[in-house]
């Protein structure tokens, strides 16, 4: 690996953004900006949603309020001794659009992940004022560099599905989705398109 | 004469291979990804391959996986005729998944496809047997996320659609997995053989050196043409644009029958873990 070039740089230059979400700042942030997130997020993959979901069916209360809240979907690697977390890279989000548009009902403000969201989805967040972000999926093991504590919150028997509370610093992303409905994958398209 | 080895020595090998596999990617995907990022023009592409690069280095370093989906364990198991394996193979294989990914601190990621309960070992891996001729036993052992393998396909044509269709098949798939299965990708095709065999021949299409060029001649020059359209469809690096959706395509073929054109498409994500041993 002596052929490693990194520029540093690259992660120094990106917006910084607090978390949670302040809903002054969620409409700032457009699609295909590169933004640092910092402060508190939940997780929850494929396991989550379906028992969250299951919960809001039966009428009961969630583990946590989501309310201006950002979840990414991640199902870490076991930690080491000693270390935080295991891998913890971004998940792809499709398989949570079917539940998407609950969470964003209850407040949801963000949510993160890899891959392209549904229409559904789409309108989903643009209705509720909501974002999409994509972390960079297959970096597990330098973003778990990014997070500074994780602890469990609930669903801790669905092993690497269940949901943790993570606080991270420096956490990179690109905005997919943004406040006024753009989807920046559709927009590379249209660029290559447009280039012929 | 038969050469003997001990099922002992076979877990043994299968649990280093799954430690080994998730932390240290072998020099084929390194080399393609740094060639990927010197010849990458669109500046943010540049910079994510720069951190896959940097990504791989923490992990084999620090001991993190390379990512956290440590994937379902496919094991392709070349037998030699003259060997006699003293215990029970397949749970050897088996017994070295559990400890791999359990003294390794590998995700399980394998559960029921009904209930969804997690196995809580990664078990069972899917086995692959070849009876092969000589005395020794080669190991391939290949970990696959599932935001790659989600996004496989396997088409019957008809043999009317010809090349011409399978090329537009192949590039179909590609396009619509998007930045799904983490582009830039292996692309693993399999042409012919029947139903099985095609997605059994596009998974081994994966095993093969990243980038290494098919033996025949017309399968090679099939393999530049996708390989070259693939990457003018412009998604680029984690969908985000530039000019290296993929950084190879493998294809194997296998005769099929006169009515049939079977074409299967099976992708790999950048983080391309892989490892083999000879014992």
């Amino acid at each position: 690996m002596s052929l490693l070039r990194y520029n540093p740089e690259f992660l120094n230059n990106l917006k910084e953004v607090s978390l949670p979400l302040a809903a002054d700042v969620l409409p700032t942030l457009a699609a295909g900006e590169l933004v640092s997130l910092n402060g508190v997020l939940y997780t929850g993959r494929d396991q989550t949603h379906r028992r969250l979901c299951a919960l809001l069916d039966e009428g009961k209360e969630l583990p946590v309020d989501l309310a201006g809240q950002l979840l990414y979907y991640v199902g870490p690697s076991p930690a080491r001794p000693g270390r935080v977390i295991g891998a913890a890279g971004p998940t792809t989000s499709y398989r949570m659009d079917l539940y998407t548009p609950r969470l964003l009902e209850l407040g949801l403000a963000a949510t993160m992940g890899k891959g392209a969201r549904s229409p559904e989805t789409r309108a989903a967040m643009q209705k509720h004022g909501a974002i999409y972000l994509a972390s960079i999926g297959g970096a597990g093991a330098l973003l778990a560099k990014c997070i500074k504590k994780s602890e469990l919150v609930a669903f801790g028997d669905a092993g690497p599905e269940a949901m943790f509370r993570f606080e991270v610093e420096n956490f990179p992303a690109v905005v997919i989705n943004d406040v006024q409905g753009r989807d920046y994958y559709a927009m590379v398209a249209e660029q290559k398109k447009s280039e012929g | 004469m038969m050469r003997e080895i001990n099922s002992d020595v076979i877990r043994q090998a299968v649990s280093e291979l799954a430690i080994g596999a998730a932390h240290d990617l072998e020099p084929d995907i390194l080399d393609a990804l740094l060639a990927a990022r010197d010849r990458e023009t669109a500046p943010l592409a540049k910079n994510i391959i720069e951190l896959l690069l940097t990504n791989a280095d923490i992990a084999s370093r620090e001991r993190v996986p390379v990512c956290q989906d440590t994937g379902t364990c496919i094991v392709f198991v070349s037998l030699g005729q003259d060997v006699h394996v003293i215990g029970d193979l397949q749970a050897a294989i088996q017994e070295g998944v559990r400890i791999g990914y359990d003294e390794g601190f590998l995700r399980k990621s394998v559960c029921d496809p009904l209930t969804r309960k997690n196995t809580g070992t990664n078990t069972p891996a899917v086995v692959h047997f070849d009876i092969v001729a000589g005395d020794k036993i080669k190991i391939s052992f290949l970990p696959k996320g599932c935001g790659s393998e989600n996004m496989s396909a396997l088409a019957m044509l008809p043999p009317s659609a010809g090349i011409e269709g399978m090329v537009r098949y192949v590039i179909e798939r590609v396009v619509a997995a998007g930045s799904n299965p983490c582009p830039p990708v292996v692309v693993g095709v399999g042409v012919g053989g029947n139903f099985e065999k095609v997605a059994l021949l596009a998974k081994k299409a994966l095993l093969r050196e990243v980038g290494q060029a098919s033996e025949r001649a017309e399968v090679a020059e099939l393999e530049q043409r996708l390989l070259g359209e693939i990457n003018r469809q412009g998604q680029g690096v984690h969908g985000l644009g530039g000019i290296n959706t993929a950084l190879a395509v493998h294809i194997e073929t296998f005769p099929s029958h006169i009515a049939s054109l079977p074409v299967a498409v099976n992708i790999q994500c950048h983080a391309h873990r892989h490892k083999e041993i000879i014992l």
